[in-house]
């Protein structure tokens, strides 16, 4: 029989009078990437740090490949590796001391430890750089021999706690594309991340976790379907009539914004888009604008994490320039 | 047994991780040797024409297993500054995260300090020899006085182990930085401590450092600069035990701070 990779429940730590984490659930899959998504002190580095044995909870129970992590925290270092927030490498030693320097940590014997890291230097590309020392490196080639470091063993299950913090496009490009081999390679990996497209891009599943909890989980689809379709927005010109053309497309009228709202129906945006067009072509109306609009991970992510006010929170929340730039209307394929 | 020997192995992984730095920035640990040697000259020949040792013989052999144990002290502040700099870049908690002993990287860290520091004792020795220095004593009193020495480094460095968990940021670096050298100088290590008003004279007798330095005096046969008190009869005895106090005081908290990096 075989076990989850992780499975946390009911996990609790306080300090002092922030709960860190408040009652959290998580079980992840084998082979997967499944990423946990928060703002900032939502308790990420906290949840992964626990998994890790690091920090011990208060409450509650985790398990790794079935290793309680409380009672045998050494079976479950064994069977992890955890690259943590930051680059934790030795700056002074060269890239390839380091692989060598943790390889021979773990037990490894010498050759067997320089096999290994020349081993990983290639997969991350690092070969050229592998005698030259760490402080000499980019944000992404430090990333990457942090990484390449916690995979010394092979470990079944690894941790990346926000892996691209603080690095450029570029960087967070050959970050990507190493936890891409990564899970090729069959490993499991639970990665932090603060920011939504790279859930999006790397995570088969998403929990998105805020003050400590889970507050969903699901797929990157599962999650933006949450917030409901597509939906096409019209917008009328200055002075016309909005109910006679909220009618004549079967939406609702906002005169505020001068708009009127289409859902889409099980057909999808493409299809209410050019039901719209028809429509309006049919009452011979003109209109300023039309926009598909489909919820962006953003707005999943803003909806979900925000803290409840004491007025009512729009149903979409428009605090990002991101969350307020609909997408423009373009039937599929129109860019393709 | 086995568990023992992995612990060893880990942390000869880690001495050698240390003694790297220094081959690839060899300057820390020369800078330490050249102030030491800066500490000789200022003090011995500059100042020392101008002091008198109760008890009277040569001031230069009475400076030099002085300047020998405030080396030794001094090495708090390199065992520190790469505690707490592991800990602040996290390399400490990847080293948490690997399923090695908790007491490898210390025992590691001491390894290489150890090494740096007998190293540096050699050096100024042998300095100490060309500028008329002597070890008049035994072989073995002279290889005792070194263990004491040695002895004494390993007080500092668990102490600092210790300092270099609990205070982090730089601000507690460069307060032991700063702090050394009135620790280091209320002492006996640079002039005696008779010449000091009373209770001055009792804090630097009482200083561990002064144990040390004032049994190393008398192990090499150098003028002691002493005519009475508690170091006059049980100096070797103190030098033994001010380091042990620290280990058995700082063992225990060390071994608590590192547990706390997990709470």
């Amino acid at each position: 029989m075989s076990f989850p990779p992780l499975v946390a429940r009911g996990l609790r730590k306080r300090y002092g009078d922030t709960h860190a984490l408040d009652g959290f659930d998580l079980e992840i899959e084998t082979g997967a990437v499944h990423a946990l998504l928060g703002p900032n002190g939502a308790g990420k580095s906290t949840a992964v740090n626990t998994f890790a044995t690091l920090t011990r909870c208060d409450e509650g129970e985790v398990r790794v490949a079935g290793r309680d992590a409380r009672r045998e925290p050494a079976a479950v270092r064994a069977s992890v590796g955890l690259v943590g927030q930051h680059a934790a490498l030795d700056e002074i030693l060269f890239g390839r001391e380091n692989l060598v320097m943790f390889g021979r940590l773990y037990g490894l014997p010498k050759s067997a430890a320089r096999e290994r890291a020349d081993e990983l230097l290639g997969t991350f590309g690092l070969l050229d750089a592998a005698d030259r020392k760490v402080s000499t490196y980019s944000g992404g080639m430090r990333r990457r021999l942090d990484i390449a470091a916690g995979l010394i063993r092979r470990p079944a299950l690894l941790f990346l706690d926000e892996p691209t913090t603080g690095l450029d496009p570029r960087g967070r490009n050959e970050v990507w594309q190493a936890v891409r081999q990564i899970v090729d390679a069959g490993t499991t990996v639970l990665l932090t991340t603060q920011y939504l497209d790279e859930a999006d891009q790397l995570a088969d599943r998403i929990t998105v976790m805020n003050t400590g909890r889970v507050v969903a989980e699901g797929t990157a689809q599962e999650l933006k379907r949450r917030l409901g379709g597509d939906r096409v927005l019209v917008t009328a010109p200055a002075h016309a009539d909005l109910d006679r053309l909220a009618a004549a497309l079967g939406g609702t009228a906002d005169a505020e914004l001068r708009q009127v709202t289409v859902e889409a129906g099980p057909d999808g945006g493409a299809a209410a888009l050019t039901g719209v067009v028809r429509a309006l072509d049919a009452a011979g109306l003109v209109v300023d604008d039309i926009l598909l609009r489909r919820p962006t991970l953003d707005e999943v992510f803003l909806d979900l994490t925000a803290a409840p006010a004491p007025s009512a929170l729009p149903a979409l929340p428009a605090s990002t320039p991101s969350a307020l730039a609909p997408q423009t209307a373009r039937p599929e394929g129109a860019h393709r | 047994m086995n568990a023992v020997a992995a612990t060893l192995r880990q942390s000869w992984v880690i001495t050698l991780r240390d003694l790297k730095h220094w081959q690839r920035e060899p300057w820390t640990p020369i800078f330490g040797i050249a102030f030491s040697i800066m500490l000789v000259l200022v003090f011995g020949y500059l100042m020392g024409g101008a002091i008198d040792l109760p008890g009277g013989g040569d001031y230069l052999p009475y400076l030099m297993p002085g300047i020998f144990a405030l080396s030794m002290m001094f090495g708090i502040e390199a065992t520190m500054s790469a505690i707490a700099n592991d800990s602040k870049k996290g390399v400490t908690d990847r080293f948490r995260s690997l399923p090695i002993s908790g007491a490898a990287v210390p025992l590691g860290r001491a390894g290489a300090d150890l090494m740096n520091s007998a190293a540096e004792l050699a050096v100024l020795m042998v300095g100490g020899l060309l500028i008329g220095w002597r070890a008049s004593g035994s072989l073995g009193a002279t290889v005792l006085a070194v263990v004491l020495l040695l002895w004494l480094r390993f007080g500092m460095l668990v102490l600092g182990v210790f300092l270099g968990l609990s205070f982090r940021g730089e601000g507690g670096v460069t307060a032991v930085q700063i702090l050394v050298w009135p620790i280091g100088f209320l002492s006996n290590v640079l002039v005696a401590p008779e010449s000091m008003p009373t209770w001055l004279a009792f804090l630097a007798q009482w200083n561990p450092i002064s144990a040390t330095a004032a049994a190393c005096r008398e192990l090499f046969g150098n003028p002691t600069g002493i005519t009475g008190g508690v170091l006059a009869d049980h100096a070797l005895l103190l030098a033994v035990l001010w380091p042990a106090a620290l280990t058995l005081v700082f063992v225990p908290l060390t071994a608590r701070a590192y547990r706390r990096l997990s709470r």
